[in-house]
């Protein structure tokens, strides 16, 4: 090979050297990538997993179902229903969000204002987020867009549960209502389910009172999702808990009943089982819609319920403090009893003196001679201003605090007034001034400083009629679980004063007395009770002088309220019941008509379902058991 | 010891001699780490051949069809083929350098025949040629010679300087890289070397460093590679790095990685593809794949040995030190040890010119391989 050169042998043997310096450069570079993934897998992998892990899983919340409201007998008196609603998934409509709105507008009624909030919620989430467009539509406008969804780009029908109220007003002030949750609730709670969107949360009523047994625990769906937040595939599902079921002690049936026998008034009426302190009934009319609170009330509907003399957002029964008036007197005359004064015998001419006062009967010509019972069924007003003479403002209040009065009686539910009995004690810290004889007579009507509640009377007369300390309750069972209801304990009076007062008060319904009128005829379901007036305005001496104006000659707003308690049946008191309609005394004594009715109805209903009222979880999905003996 | 003669060493080699001749461990080497490739991107695309697997597959066949071509062909034909075929690429580059910016948006690759070859990858192939060729000829001491070496450096710069404007940072890089090894192979003398090792190793970190702030280095970086930035570099590089570290020792089981199936990675079956692979097969099956690359470019290095051609020994360590370039640079950076260049991982990213390239240049090794007997005078000009 002449061609070749002497130079090629020093070619060779540098490029064998630089070659094999490379090579080494090249060995070095891979250790040097080795190491690098060493360092990335091994020693850091696990921080690098946990990384990957928060990358690709998201912790979704499943609100679980909320537990439903339940009357005794199982008649739900709050549930969930369908929500029939449309969604709209912005990137999947074609032609554009706004073109898929007016698509939405041709088939369902859909406001502006509707409009505007799903564009700027559109605009606050990502392009795949589902956004509400219409909730809790009709079946026949959720079937319409089910029909053209075909030409409904980007649209979702969607079936989510809400919550429902079947008897709407009639049960409202017991139940409550659900509504969103509010910036101070996210301030007090830690649950994250009041994070979620669209979460509803009780307000008022048994429904905030047990809201956090019926709300459940918050199920935790975990997903996977791709860099975009879009949900790839589910990893885990914890379905959380479901909201307990509460069960009351009100009969709905008798609630409604007695809902409808007040319509029209501005009143309340409170039925309680006298021997346990059941609360079968707690109306107060008017009531309102849970329902609109539930999918957002207008502005117009909230001020007519604000704007409504007959209050219909206020719970009249345990909010609504009244004066007494006359059915204070039972407890005028337990005390009366109690302190010595069972033989008092009086003699009415129409008016006590006292001092330089005088204080009036309501029978202008006067009573003449009134014993305790007579005194009680006729209502003397004289007589309970001798009562009040001798024993002084303190035995009085320690005997109506006694019978549950001017106290909380402790119902589950919240808003409850405490109603208000003076004491000496009180007047003199509050005014600086000592009791006076005349506070002590007015007291003994009912009237002056005393305040009690609807639900405070119906006490009151469970007390009386059962001698033992029965406070009021809504709530027997939740999630299965019986609440404890140990018997009440007996009232520090003797027999011989429940019997007394029991006696005058079966005689103001059967004895002749003021409520003869509203006597139950049937054998066996009589009932006793004590009619009460209370003053809103003040009667003047030249009034008095020239004749104290008819009731149904005022205003409406300046017309006594009427009350009544009651019990029955007689002999073996089963119910105890308040009743007062607001400035209700134009035509006599409706809430003695009232009383008579509730009553009548409570105890001609199946008497099977009365006193087996709910002995056992298993019992209450079977059928009563058709024994003979129920007492 | 082989029992058949040395075919090589017979002037004339039929067919059938080159195909025995070729080295099959290599192609069979090869055959692996691509297949390892076409399960990534069966994987990424969540175990499906479509979109990237079965293209790749098909890419791979006509490359390995070209491979044994180009390893058939003689070893002289490449070396009269070179001039010509670098002629033609810088041609091919300068038209789409300048279509590129004339016609705004136009594509930045001239689509050749069915697989849209990008005329810097041929480019790279073709420098390596070109300057073997021309180094051929030139002593050690010639290589020296301020002539000899301005024209090696023309012929590096030029096709670099069309490439940047492209602009395609990761290519040029590579262009640099292959044409300053092969000066320094071929003797470059260390009194050129030393200073210009010097003044790059001052002037760089110090302009880095003192010159430029934050926010222009991200510029400059972004302006030289806009692709590299589409969705923020920091944030690629994060996402790549969650990947491999999540793989831990032993990965997370095939088509069991979440990083690229749920698009956290980015580019995920082309340049970021060795994440996946890292990410489903852990530091044992990352470490394995690095032993397949390191053993083909000790094949090649081996093979560049034994030519006796300095043209053929120039081009067989050009290619194989041109596919330990593109690991280099595409394996430290989505392992963050530099900066987002867009450079494919050969033989496992998706893409056809990369394959192509990839492969044309294993058949020149092949070549050189199958004709390593073959002596070229100094002064030779090739066989056509």
């Amino acid at each position: 090979m002449p061609l070749f050169d002497r130079k090629d042998k020093s070619r060779y043997a540098t490029f064998s050297r630089r070659s094999l310096g490379i090579t080494g450069g090249m060995a070095a570079v891979f250790a040097i990538l080795s190491g690098r993934l060493y360092q990335l897998q091994i020693k850091n992998g696990d921080q690098y997993k946990t990384q990957a892990e928060d990358n690709r899983v998201n912790t979704r919340l499943i609100s679980p179902p909320r537990g439903r409201i339940l009357d005794r007998f199982g008649v739900e008196l709050a549930n969930n229903r369908r929500n029939y609603r449309v969604l709209l998934v912005s990137e999947q409509a074609t032609e554009g969000v706004e073109a898929a709105l007016d698509a939405i507008g041709k088939l369902i009624q859909l406001t502006d204002a509707q409009k505007k909030r799903v564009l700027r919620d559109i605009g606050a989430n990502k392009k795949f987020v589902p956004v509400p467009v219409a909730e809790n539509l009709s079946w026949e406008e959720f079937a319409r867009i089910n029909m053209h969804l075909p030409y409904l780009s980007g649209v979702q029908p969607d079936v989510g549960e809400t919550r429902d109220y079947p008897f709407g007003p009639e049960l409202a002030h017991v139940i409550g209502y659900v509504a969103s949750v509010s910036p101070e609730d996210k301030e007090n709670s830690e649950d994250p389910l009041l994070d979620l969107p669209g979460f509803r949360i009780g307000k008022r009523g048994i429904e905030k009172a047990l809201d956090e047994e019926v709300r459940g625990k918050a199920g935790v769906s975990r997903v996977e999702v791709n860099a975009y937040g879009r949900v790839i595939r589910e990893l885990g599902h914890e379905p959380g808990v479901p909201g307990k079921d509460v069960w009351l002690t009100i009969d709905a049936d008798l609630q409604r009943y007695t809902d409808e026998r007040m319509a029209g008034e501005s009143a309340a009426c409170c039925v309680l089982d006298a021997q346990t302190g059941d609360v079968l009934a707690l109306s107060s009319t008017p009531g309102y819609d849970p329902n609109l609170f539930n999918v957002g009330i207008s502005q117009t509907q909230w001020d007519g319920y604000r704007n409504d003399d007959h209050k219909p957002l206020m719970n009249k029964s345990l909010s609504g403090a009244y004066p007494p008036g006359s059915t204070f007197k039972p407890a005028m005359a337990m005390a009366a009893m109690q302190n010595g004064l069972k033989d008092l015998h009086v003699v009415c001419t129409g008016a006590l003196t006292v001092g330089n006062h005088q204080f009036h009967c309501w029978r202008r010509g006067g009573h003449g001679g009134v014993d305790l019972k007579r005194g009680i069924a006729q209502s003397c007003d004289v007589f309970f201003y001798e009562v009040a003479r001798r024993l002084g403002i303190d035995p009085i209040a320690a005997t109506a605090h006694a019978l549950g009065l001017g106290q909380e009686t402790g119902i589950e539910i919240p808003g409850e007034n405490s109603g208000f009995i003076p004491t000496a004690e009180w007047k003199l810290q509050r005014f600086g001034i000592p009791w006076q004889v005349g506070e002590s007579l007015v007291t003994g009507i009912g009237q002056g400083y005393v305040l009690t509640t609807p639900l405070q009377l119906a006490t009151m007369a469970a007390r009386i009629a059962s001698g033992r300390a029965v406070s009021p309750r809504l709530v027997h069972t939740v999630g299965g679980q019986a609440q404890p209801r140990p018997l009440p304990d007996p009232l520090p009076f003797s027999e011989e004063s429940f019997a007394a007062v029991r006696d005058g008060m079966n005689a103001v319904v059967n004895g002749g007395g003021t409520a003869g009128r509203w006597r139950i005829t049937t054998p066996g379901m009589e009932m006793a009770g004590k009619t009460g007036t209370a003053q809103v305005r003040v009667i003047t001496k030249a009034e008095r002088a020239g004749g104290v104006r008819s009731n149904a000659s005022l205003d409406w707003k300046l017309r006594d309220h009427v009350l009544f308690v009651a019990y029955a049946p007689v002999d073996q008191p089963r119910y105890a019941l308040a009743c007062i309609v607001e400035h209700g005394s134009a035509e006599g004594h409706p809430q003695c008509e009232i009383a008579r009715d509730v009553l009548l109805f409570a105890q001609t209903r199946d008497p099977v379902r009365m006193h087996a009222a709910y002995p056992t979880n298993a019992a209450m999905s079977a059928p009563p058991a058709p024994t003979g003996d129920h007492g | 010891m082989t029992t058949r003669p040395y075919a090589a060493a017979r002037r004339t080699l039929s067919v059938a001699d080159k195909l025995f001749e070729i080295n099959w461990g290599l192609v069979l080497l090869i055959g692996i780490i691509a297949s390892a490739g076409f399960a990534m991107l069966y994987s990424v695309a969540g175990a499906h051949m479509w979109p990237w697997a079965g293209p790749q597959i098909l890419r791979f066949a006509i490359g390995l069809a070209v491979l044994l071509v180009v390893a058939c062909i003689d070893i002289r034909v490449w070396m009269s083929l070179a001039y010509p075929a670098y002629g033609v690429s810088l041609l091919l580059l300068i038209v789409v350098v300048i279509a590129g910016h004339v016609g705004k948006g136009a594509e930045r690759w001239v689509t050749l025949g069915p697989l849209g070859l990008q005329p810097s990858e041929l480019m790279k192939v073709a420098l390596i040629l070109a300057m073997s060729r021309f180094l051929h000829g030139k002593s050690v001491e010639e290589v020296s010679k301020p002539l000899n070496l301005g024209i090696g450096l023309a012929m590096i710069g030029i096709p670099a300087i069309f490439v940047v404007l492209q602009p395609n940072l990761g290519t040029t890089l590579i262009i640099l890289a292959d044409g300053a090894a092969l000066l320094f192979l071929a003797g470059l003398s260390w009194w050129w070397i030393a200073p210009a090792l010097g003044a790059v190793a001052v002037a760089v970190p110090a302009a880095w460093q003192f010159v430029l702030h934050d926010y222009q280095k991200r510029r400059v970086m972004t302006f030289l590679d806009p692709e590299s930035d589409a969705l923020g570099a920091g944030w690629n590089i994060t996402q790549a790095k969650i990947a491999i570290g999540s793989g831990g020792t032993t990965g997370k089981g095939f088509l069991q990685g979440t990083q690229s199936r749920l698009n956290f990675l980015p580019e995920k079956q082309t340049d970021f593809i060795w994440t996946s692979f890292c990410e489903e097969f852990g530091f044992v099956g990352a470490v394995a794949l690095l032993v397949l690359f390191a053993v083909v470019i000790y094949y090649g290095v081996t093979i560049a040995m034994a030519a006796r051609s300095q043209f053929a020994r120039l081009l067989a360590m050009g290619v194989t030190l041109n596919f330990f370039f593109y690991i280099l640079i595409n394996a430290s950076m989505v392992m963050g040890l530099i900066p987002v260049v867009g450079i494919p991982m050969p033989l496992i990213s998706y893409g056809g010119s990369a394959m192509l390239s990839v492969m044309f240049g294993f058949g020149l090794l092949m070549s050189v391989h199958v004709h390593r007997q073959v002596e070229i005078p100094r002064l030779s000009g090739g066989i056509i």
